[in-house]
């Protein structure tokens, strides 16, 4: 009896470890991740009583790191997909059920208010990939939900925000595999299509692809409904006008572009590009203002006394 | 030299650059407004306001050589010496005259002769726009034109952004000077008195 109170401590905190723990937490005894967290494969073929070892599809891979970090890494396989997976081999038919869609649980749900998932989900209508492909193009096309993180919301790194974003955006876009399940033929051409965007490579390691391709909402963090091509945004000045940083670095490179171009002496003098001096500091603007009509007021009233001792 | 009252205070060289400087500065002006103000919609083209204010700048700035050589090398400098006696007693005395003597019988109290062209007020201003607001004015300008010349930063500001403020500041500054100029030469012998004069170079006193 004396070990009654420590054993009951004991059991208390085993259960409250195991419900924050995670299902996950050893791959090679979990009933899915054994194998689908391996390149490889065995089982028993009772058919021919042989035990065989086959290759995984790559795209049924598991990254278990990348899951226990996710913000879906307390649930369990079976509490997304069919628990018939459980039985190896897969019954055939699984394949053909509906899966779950995120909506099914964040949908109407006032605990996922702030996230607005309804909203997302009437943008994403609205969008091309919608528009052009139907309810095959499910949330998950872009947010894998095994390793989908909040890092909009969390991170304080805009570079880590950007990469976060736009991975969503390439993992289909530059894998002509992936791309080709809602493309059809159409091949994707990212490096190709952005041959205009002055340092490419600069642009998409710090502005996500959206801040161009979408319609902008703003109630919406981040916004879903993604335009066609032919819609996004080709004007530098969009970005390059909002903040001095950024047109500086615009006005440069304008400048230096054509100079580039055109390699006379005299290209620097038909060189277009400006920028906007005083004018775009209001409080300079309002002194400029205030001289001028004091300078004008002044020569007025001394025109008017000269008018006036000149007639005297 | 000198005939008559007249004298001879403007040589060619001179004319020829205040008169190439008087319309490079008006284009400049003009130009400068239309880029600052964004008038995009206007008679004239904006990549042309852009291409005359670019080619203007340039003329103006060479011209500002020929004024700097001719200083230099003529007598001309010796106009603008400044006496360290009475140094601001002197403009004082020429702002009160403009203000309130030459409406009540006061006589000029610097009058120009063979050895002053410029009363004090003039010769202040003159020093100020000529040595410290035009060379910024031109120094700015090689910036935005020539922008990888210009520090990416200046404590955290974009050293764009500082070289463009300071080219329309000191571009306003000269408007001012511009305007308040035309005004005071209009106080002459008659209103068209001096402009008569620094056309045909002589001066009536």
């Amino acid at each position: 009896m004396k070990y009654f109170i420590p054993l009951q401590i004991l059991m208390l905190l085993t259960i409250t470890l195991k419900s924050f723990g995670q299902f996950y937490d050893d791959p090679a005894s979990h009933d899915c991740l054994k194998c689908h967290s391996q390149q490889t494969y065995s089982f028993h073929n009772d058919m021919m009583d042989t035990e065989e070892k086959r290759l995984m599809n790559p795209y049924l891979i598991i990254d278990t790191l990348r899951l226990r970090t996710g913000v879906h890494q307390n649930f369990d396989c079976t509490d997304c997909h069919s628990f018939d997976y459980t039985t190896y081999p897969h019954a055939a038919s699984l394949k053909l059920e509906p899966m779950m869609t995120c909506l099914d649980c964040h949908g109407g749900d006032e605990s996922f208010a702030k996230y607005e998932f309804d909203k997302i989900d009437e943008e994403v209508n609205k969008s091309i990939h919608r528009q052009g492909f139907g309810d095959n193009f499910t949330c998950s096309k872009c947010h894998d939900q095994h390793y989908y993180s909040t890092t909009a919301r969390t991170s304080s790194s805009i570079v880590e925000i950007v990469e976060n974003s736009n991975d969503m955006c390439l993992s289909c876009h530059n894998d002509m595999k992936r791309f080709s399940l809602v493309s059809g033929d159409l091949k994707s051409a990212v490096v190709d299509i952005h041959d205009w965007l002055p340092n490419q490579e600069l642009h998409f390691k710090h502005v996500r692809c959206i801040e161009c391709h979408t319609a902008v909402e703003d109630d919406l963090m981040v916004s879903h409904n993604i335009l066609a091509k032919e819609d996004a945004v080709r004007r530098c000045a969009e970005c390059h006008s909002a903040n001095s940083l950024l047109k500086a670095s615009l006005y440069k490179y304008q400048n230096l572009q054509e100079r580039a171009e055109d390699g006379s002496a005299l290209g620097v003098l038909s060189n277009e590009n400006y920028v906007i001096g005083s004018h775009q500091i209001p409080i300079l603007r309002t002194i400029s203002l205030i001289i001028f009509f004091a300078a004008m007021a002044g020569i007025i009233i001394h025109v008017i006394f000269r008018i006036i001792i000149k007639k005297k | 030299m000198s005939s008559e009252n007249k004298i001879y205070f403007y040589p060619l060289w001179l004319r020829i650059w205040h008169g190439i400087n008087a319309l490079g500065i008006i284009l400049l002006i003009i130009t400068g407004i239309s880029m600052n103000s964004g008038f995009e919609e206007s008679v004239i083209s904006f990549k042309l306001i852009i291409t005359v204010h670019n080619y203007a700048g340039v003329i103006v700035s060479l011209n500002y050589l020929l004024f700097l050589i001719g200083n230099m090398v003529t007598s001309n400098k010796k106009f603008y010496i400044v006496k360290p006696k009475n140094f601001l007693k002197r403009p004082m005395k020429q702002a009160y005259y403009y203000a309130w003597g030459m409406f009540h019988g006061m006589k000029a109290p610097y009058p120009l002769s063979e050895k002053r062209k410029f009363n004090p007020l003039q010769k202040y201003t003159y020093l100020i726009v000529m040595y410290i607001i035009v060379p910024l004015v031109i120094i700015s300008g090689i910036g935005l034109m020539f922008p990888e010349l210009i520090f990416n930063k200046i404590y955290n500001i974009s050293g764009v952004l500082i070289t463009a403020v300071t080219h329309s500041a000191m571009g306003f500054f000269i408007s001012i000077f511009l305007i308040i100029h035309l005004y005071i030469a209009s106080i002459g012998k008659s209103p068209l008195d001096n402009f008569r004069s620094i056309v045909n170079g002589w001066h009536h006193v």
